[in-house]
């Protein structure tokens, strides 16, 4: 028996499940797949100032500067204080500019017009034509390690967590929901879960999850494809100075930057297999150059796309005023469905927020009366703020591996074993992950696939997306679950989920690498 | 559709296929498992440093910049400028007085020249080097070449009247260690220019190539030097219409390849005139000039193309001069780093790692049993008389003792 269960492992989930173990509830968390795998995994890591809403959204654009701000102190290891520009070119009329600035102030967020020399000079990669800059703390964040840490987190707390297990049902007692029934896709086992508050996480899959259990949210499924640079064209987020628009934010994340997005409505049935369109990646180049020039002439890794989990006004059920805000319903007082809760809409940049009004609704129902310290207590992996630290407090001379690890899981790099030529072997090489990274991750961090250790270590993430990486993490995964043959079949499926990356974009460097990728593994290794 | 139709990127490290052939031809890698290789070194690397400098790993000083990894690699991928350049710009730490003087082949030269006979009774006694060892870090085991009494130019200047009424000229880029240890070579080089018609000029002033200070950390100061240079090459090369030889391959990669890639230096105007002085006989010849070879020269010579004669991919002049000589037995060594790279091996933290990167070469050598090693580059000339005892000469110096 649980206080609560949690439908949905995106940030929306983990966060949820975070705050509710922090404020001493008895959690369960039930994800279909990995964590990160819905929206939350696929967007630009753009850590928000909230300039983007300020002319159009005041609401959203305040609640980003407060969540910003916030995440800078909490979750420092996921977070690159790179600062972004709003660049105006001679196409955009310089008089939006103003109104952009005055919006900015008045949600709180610094804006700063600048010189566009000025620009040139912190950002040399920004399209030199442009006519006007303003500065604003946007950043970037990554969204695996954020959902890893809040989840870890809730575990270190005494939550509990199901991953690659499926909700197939809810159990009610009248007009109560009690329960859960789950399949677990990895084994097949099923199992029914008990708590008197259940909150529907499931981002735009939340939408199905409701009707389970027999309520409507409405939800209005919106793709959005981007586009993954090589490497890091630029060190600062620029965005365009004008209305919101397809592909105006490129976004410097890791080792790469990011080029996105589109927003096109899709139907459900399409969300669990969304491709990325020639169309898309036409106007994501041509758009993004207009950013940043070089972008024409960089070698794309991967075209991706991600389904925003909109939501449509309870009162407009055509949809016509879908609001980007944050969705928190509590179906008693909406359908008279007792011990049911959706959290849906929302930002990964405000996940905190949804987490902890979701978290507000579920104590009261609880009768628990415990306040929100999600704003003050640093995520695991956080308490140090720069990652240079954590490296060099723990050793004296950091490898480059070591300082990847440490970028990557903060002071929670602590726990990875280094010394000798089992753990300081590389295993990716673009990455810098080194095999005690991985043995970190497969021990404490709910690994069962390559795909899942990606998401925690970044193998497979660089410009040869898995071509050696693949078959040596491989070989430890096997080991550590005593398996070879469910291996072969993960590191084929890997693979396979690499090259639906590449396809989109497949010419030039990227399908030479394919090409050699296919060498090595069907030629050389029989796979 | 607005598809990319090339990608482009600096030293072309996104062309990297990861196919790992560098890896598998670095000399140094194979015998200090500290430097990470040339394709983590290099286009791995690069990612991570353009994230943040932090990344960038001390480690990459192993590095020889022997450039195999270029000569290697597949994809066009100029590995060992990423490693360069990531150093120049990362690496602050302070040369230390022993890389200063290392590098500093013009100030030493012109220091130790007047006082040759002093220096050079000096620097090869065993009290001497073990004193440089330990002060140092010089390795004890390294001789320093001999400083001569009067230096090339000097002897040209004095000839330049002759050099002059040849109907055809050259200018030549003789370098520090024809000016101050072995004139010689450029006597020879002068020697075989006029059997063919050409005389020999300097250049206004030249200055040290500057490799030195580029791999010792001294860039500000290589950069200066280059510019100057490329100011003299041009007033050779455009305002007089002459051609620049070099008799060293590492001098010629340097002015042609180092000076854009590593320093920023554009010379595409002037790159194309300078050239190694084998690649200038030997289109002369082709051409129909000859040479009058002596009647009984008789020798036996096994070519060592240096890494840097490799990667202009001009050994192979050297090669066809060298087998055109009648009464020459020729063998081609494999190809292989000697292990010295410059000022690299002079190191004492390097010597044991050079010694060894060089062995496979030193044991052919011993094997084919020559009269004489033949080879363009002095540093090569230094570490393999060191380490095998057989004599050491530049083709140039070959061809003019061959000559009639």
């Amino acid at each position: 028996m649980f206080d609560v269960i949690i439908i949905g492992g995106g940030i929306t989930g983990a966060g949820t499940q975070r705050d509710c173990a922090m404020r001493g509830l008895k959690t369960l968390l039930i994800e279909r797949s990995d964590i990160a795998t819905g929206a939350t995994g696929r967007n630009h890591g753009l850590l928000h100032s909230g300039a983007r809403y300020a002319v159009g959204d005041a609401e959203s654009a305040e609640e980003c500067i407060r969540e910003n701000m916030i995440l800078r102190k909490i979750a420092a290891h996921c977070i690159d204080e790179t600062d972004g520009l709003f660049i105006t070119l001679p196409e955009d009329d310089l008089a939006y500019q103003k109104t952009f600035v005055e919006s900015c102030r008045k949600a709180g967020i610094s804006a700063e017009i600048i010189d566009p020399e000025l620009a040139k000079r912190l950002e040399p990669s920004v399209n030199p034509e442009l006519i006007g800059a303003v500065r604003v703390p946007d950043g970037s964040v990554d969204p695996f390690r954020l959902c890893a840490a809040n989840m870890l987190d809730a575990k270190m707390r005494g939550g509990q967590v199901r991953l690659h297990t499926e909700v197939t049902g809810f159990i009610k007692e009248g007009d109560t929901v009690v329960g859960v029934r789950t399949r677990n896709l990895q084994t097949g086992e099923t199992a029914e879960y008990f708590a008197p508050v259940i909150v529907n996480a499931g981002g735009i899959w939340g939408h199905g999850i409701a009707e389970l259990a027999g309520v409507n949210v409405g939800m209005f499924p919106a793709k959005g494809a981007l586009l993954v640079f090589a490497h890091r064209v630029n060190n600062m987020v620029i965005n365009r100075c004008r209305k919101p628009s397809n592909a105006d934010i490129l976004v410097p994340g890791d080792t790469v930057c990011i080029i996105g997005t589109t927003s096109d409505r899709i139907p459900f049935e399409d969300c669990d297999n969304v491709a990325v369109t020639p169309e898309e990646v036409n106007l994501l180049i041509t758009e993004g150059s207009k950013l940043a020039p070089s972008l024409s002439s960089t070698r794309i890794l991967r075209a991706y796309a991600g389904v925003r989990p909109l939501v449509s006004a309870d009162n407009d059920p055509s949809g016509r005023n879908i609001s980007r805000g944050i969705v928190c319903l509590d179906h008693e007082v909406r359908d008279g469905l007792k011990g049911f809760v959706t959290i849906t809409g929302g930002k990964l940049m405000t996940y905190r927020l949804m987490a902890e009004m979701a978290t507000d609704m579920v104590c009261k129902k609880l009768g628990v009366n415990e306040v929100c310290k999600t704003a003050e207590v640093p995520l695991p992996g956080s308490e140090e703020k720069s990652y240079e630290d954590v490296a060099k407090k723990i050793w004296e001379n950091p490898t480059t591996a070591q300082k990847a690890a440490a970028s990557r899981h903060g002071t929670a790099v602590a726990a990875m074993p280094t010394g000798g030529r089992r753990n300081d072997a590389l295993i990716c090489e673009c990455e810098e992950v080194s095999a005690g990274e991985i043995k970190k991750a497969i021990e404490h961090m709910d690994v069962s696939s390559l795909t899942d250790l990606r998401r925690r270590t970044r193998i497979g993430m660089g410009t040869c997306q898995g071509e050696f990486c693949a078959c040596r993490a491989a070989g430890l995964l096997a080991k550590a679950h005593g398996c070879i043959e469910r291996e072969r079949k993960d590191l084929s499926d890997f693979l396979q989920e690499r090259w639906k990356g590449n396809y989109p974009i497949g010419w030039g460097d990227t399908l030479r690498e394919a090409e050699y990728t296919q060498w090595v593994y069907k030629h050389v290794l029989g796979i | 559709m607005n598809l990319q139709e090339f990608t482009q990127s600096k030293y072309n490290f996104e062309e990297c296929m990861k196919c790992t052939v560098c890896t598998a031809y670095c000399p140094v890698l194979q015998v200090n498992p500290l430097y990470p290789g040339p394709k983590q070194a290099g286009p791995d690397g690069e990612r991570l440093r353009l994230k943040d400098p932090f990344f960038f790993n001390y480690a990459l000083k192993y590095c020889m910049n022997c450039k195999r990894c270029e000569v290697a690699c597949p994809s066009g991928v100029k590995v060992a400028d990423l490693i360069q350049a990531a150093r120049i710009k990362h690496d602050h730490s302070k040369p230390k007085l022993r890389d200063r003087m290392l590098a500093s082949t013009d100030t030493m030269g012109s220091l130790a020249r007047p006082l040759a006979p002093v220096v050079n009774a000096t620097i090869g006694l065993g009290v001497t080097k073990s004193l440089l060892d330990a002060t140092l870090k010089i390795d004890k085991h390294r001789t320093f070449p001999k400083y001569s009494g009067r230096s090339f130019e000097g002897w040209l200047k004095r000839h330049a009247k002759a050099q002059a009424a040849f109907p055809e000229q050259v200018a030549y880029f003789h370098g520090c260690y024809v000016n101050y240890n072995y004139p010689q070579l450029g006597k020879d080089l002068v020697k075989v220019l006029n059997a063919l018609g050409v005389g020999v000029q300097l250049l206004e002033k030249e200055k040290c190539c500057s490799i030195a200070l580029i791999t010792n950390g001294m860039s500000g100061k290589a950069t200066k030097q280059a510019t100057h240079n490329v100011g003299v090459l041009r007033k050779a090369i455009i305002d007089k219409g002459l051609k620049v030889l070099t008799t060293s391959s590492t001098c010629s990669l340097t002015l042609r390849d180092e000076y854009p890639g590593l320093l920023g230096i554009d010379n595409s105007d002037i790159r194309g005139a300078i050239q190694i002085a084998v690649r200038y006989i030997y289109e002369k010849l082709e051409g129909g000039a000859k040479l009058e070879f002596k009647p009984d020269y008789h020798k036996k010579i096994a070519y060592h193309v240096p890494c840097h004669m490799e990667r202009l991919g001009w050994g192979v002049f050297s090669e066809k001069l060298l087998r055109s000589i009648p009464g020459v037995e020729f063998t081609l060594l494999d190809s292989n780093c000697c292990g010295i790279a410059g000022t690299y091996g002079f190191k004492k933290e390097n010597y044991e790692a050079s010694q060894k990167i060089g062995e496979p070469l030193f044991n052919q050598i011993r094997e084919v049993n020559p009269d004489v090693v033949a080879c363009d580059c002095e540093t090569c000339k230094w570490q393999i008389e060191m380490s095998t005892g057989y004599k050491v000469m530049n083709p140039i110096s070959i061809l003019a003792e061959a000559l009639a």
